[in-house]
């Protein structure tokens, strides 16, 4: 290994190149793996020590996450009529009866409501932006994005108690165009820099073609430059999802009912009725699922997005 | 298909001026070169013919009409890019049948009007590719047959044979031009390869930081320059230049460089001061009898001719004489010039003295 070759690597090197990646992957894997084995097991099994690899599966957790319980007493129990389905009869081994559905569910719509709104309205405002700065002269261009860069140049809870009091006086907290616009007004810095980075790679050339051809400036920037942007935009839109799907200081703060995403709502879970672990496990596990599907759905372009402008074309 | 009319264009951006006060008028289906080095505006003047800049000032007519202030959309003019822009997520049909779609051309008609560009530029069976896997001449093809489909009033290219490899733009140049011989239509090319525009060009326009300096026919611009920048910038290798001190007036035929008296064609207006005498190397030839001797410094071999570098007494010169005249670096030779073919340039401004050569070219110049 003394000298740089570009020959095929030996069978030990090879090796020892894919236990380096197995054992890489492993550990990054086990918080997942602990959080999706957890939803599955029993109260029990979840806190038993040392920790149980092998378990017998149950769905209390995801049945727990989605239902409000009464306890109930053997002989109230037993004047009852049987279980009408699965998921009663896993209760009622519990000793209780459901009250009624939680309010996960809400909170996953609150969730898929704001990331998914302020994703779009992000990378929306930021492509117009970003084509603007790109290919136009604007006055004060260098100072604007200087601006618009600069309020990502401190945490944004730092200015937590000026966001607060600033949506109590104008009604947006705990609503949804709040947390939306809120979101919104974090990403947008992001959004315009990828953004403005990957329309400047984009030749001018196309859209002077498409003006002689007799198109609008507008039809030209929807028909040959947003085309030629989707790399960028999907990118830009996981960037986007992933901060605003995850975000938890703000929605501690500023939502508490009708709007309050799902974040801030999984860890109330362990309150209701002892230490629900499971519950807990099963709604972080369901929380996963959507920014993976968004991602793998925009998997293609993100790969293309991430090594931007290291190949010329 | 149209004459195109420019009248005192100027653009400015910012302190910097591009295009100077620029006239001149391009016949309708006339292959017109603007040539120049780089930097020189000649882009720049194509970009606001085609509508892509705007200018500060003047006008520009296109078949009769003024368009200065329009957006490239309404001026009916087709612009092929030197990197060819050819949308890149369309295939062959889709980027030539574009123009068409934008001005709601039934589909069947637009099928059978790509159908027939794609007859005549020869790419029938690339016509479903995606661009991106295209060879450099194809890609030219398709942007051409992008321009062409439209039957637009005039042709803009920017230098369309610059990204070619050599041996392919020679081949691609006669296309072109045989393209154009077909359709007669009027065509606005940018180079700055002053072989391509001699070859290709009706007339050329020769710029220079903004500035016109001359505009006519390629032999016109090749045998009476205008100016030292068009003498020099003109021809491979370009026209000498012998500085000397004299006085010329009208009527004049001659001029003395060092003690020796030569020929020129006879002069049109008084000078007095410093001078260039300005002759083209195959019009430079060796003389036993000429007391105006030089030492050969170099010989470079071109097959039936061969450049000599000769160093004269006002200065190095080139000559191109036959290849089987035989000369040796070191030896001294007698010289002689093409009298008739001389021009003199005041050697301050840079601008050619009129004479009987070429004075029906500067009137108009």
């Amino acid at each position: 290994m003394s000298s740089f070759s570009i020959t095929e690597p030996s069978r030990t090197q090879k090796w020892v190149a894919g236990a380096l990646v197995v054992g890489y992957a492993l550990i990054t894997l086990l918080p997942l793996i602990w959080i999706l084995t957890t939803g599955f097991k029993s109260p029990v099994d979840a806190i038993s020590y040392p920790p149980k690899v092998f378990f017998e599966p149950s769905l209390e957790g995801y049945v727990n996450l989605f239902t409000t319980r009464t306890r109930v007493s053997p002989e109230q129990l037993q004047a009852l009529p049987p279980p009408a389905s699965w998921y009663e009869e896993i209760v009622r081994n519990r000793d209780m009866v459901i009250a009624g559905p939680s309010r996960y569910g809400e909170r996953f719509l609150n969730s898929v409501i704001i990331g998914f709104g302020s994703t779009f309205l992000s990378v929306f405002l930021g492509t117009l932006a970003a084509y603007a700065f790109s290919r136009f002269k604007v006055p004060l261009k260098d100072d604007l994005l200087f601006f618009i860069l600069s309020t990502r140049m401190m945490p944004p809870i730092a200015v937590a108690i000026p966001i607060f009091l600033m949506f109590r006086s104008l009604g947006l907290s705990d609503t949804h165009l709040g947390m939306i616009l809120l979101y919104t007004a974090v990403n947008i810095s992001l959004s315009v820099w990828l953004l403005k980075g990957f329309i400047d790679e984009i030749p001018r050339e196309y859209e002077e073609a498409a003006l002689i051809d007799g198109y609008t400036r507008f039809q030209a920037f929807y028909k040959v430059v947003l085309p030629q942007a989707a790399t960028g935009i999907a990118s830009t839109a996981i960037f986007c999802l992933i901060f605003s799907w995850n975000e938890y200081a703000f929605a501690v703060l500023l939502t508490s009912g009708t709007a309050q995403t799902a974040p801030p709502f999984i860890p109330t879970i362990i309150g209701v009725g002892g230490q629900d672990w499971p519950a807990v496990a099963a709604g972080a596990t369901l929380f996963l699922v959507p920014v993976l599907v968004f991602t793998i759905l925009l998997r293609k372009h993100l790969l293309r997005g991430i090594t931007f402008g290291a190949v010329r074309k | 298909m149209a004459e195109i009319v420019i009248k005192n264009l100027k653009k400015k951006f910012g302190d910097f001026t591009a295009v100077q006060s620029s006239s001149f008028k391009i016949e309708d289906g006339e292959f017109f070169m603007l040539l120049g080095p780089s930097g020189c505006g000649k882009t720049t003047t194509l970009r606001m013919i085609a509508g892509l800049e705007l200018p500060t000032s003047g006008e520009i007519y296109i078949d009769g009409e003024e368009v200065g202030q329009k957006p490239a959309s309404q001026r009916d003019i087709a612009f092929v890019f030197q990197m060819f822009a050819l949308y890149p997520h369309m295939n062959v049909r889709k980027n030539i049948s574009y123009p068409l779609v934008s001005q709601g051309m039934p589909r069947a008609k637009v099928r059978e009007k790509v159908a027939e560009v794609a007859k005549i530029l020869g790419i029938e069976d690339i016509i479903d590719r995606p661009v991106g896997g295209l060879s450099g001449g194809d890609r030219q093809r398709v942007a051409l047959g992008r321009a062409i489909v439209r039957n637009p009033k005039a042709f803009m290219m920017d230098e369309p044979l610059g990204a070619l490899d050599a041996e392919f733009r020679e081949h691609m140049a006669e296309e072109l031009r045989a393209l154009h011989d077909r359709m007669g239509a009027t065509t606005v090319y940018v180079t700055h390869d002053q072989l391509e525009a001699m070859q290709m060009g009706d007339k050329i326009v020769v710029m220079n930081h903004g500035v016109i300096e001359q505009f006519g026919a390629p032999q016109d611009i090749y045998d009476k320059p205008a100016t030292l920048f068009v003498a020099d910038f003109i021809g491979s290798p370009p026209m000498n230049f012998l500085r000397f001190h004299g006085s010329v007036h009208p009527g004049t035929d001659q001029v003395t460089l060092h003690h020796h008296t030569f020929n020129v064609p006879v002069m049109r207006e008084p000078f007095e001061g410093d001078m260039v005498f300005g002759v083209r190397p195959e019009h430079v030839s060796l003389d036993d009898e000429s007391g105006y001797r030089g030492e050969i410094l170099a010989a470079e071999y071109l097959g039936t001719t061969q450049i000599i570098t000769i160093n004269a007494p006002n200065g190095e010169l080139k000559a191109r004489i036959p290849s089987n005249q035989s000369v040796r670096p070191g030896e001294t030779v007698g010289l002689a010039f093409n009298a008739a073919t001389v021009t003199l340039f005041d050697n301050q401004s840079g601008r050619a003295l009129t004479s009987a050569l070429n004075e029906g070219v500067l009137s108009h110049g």
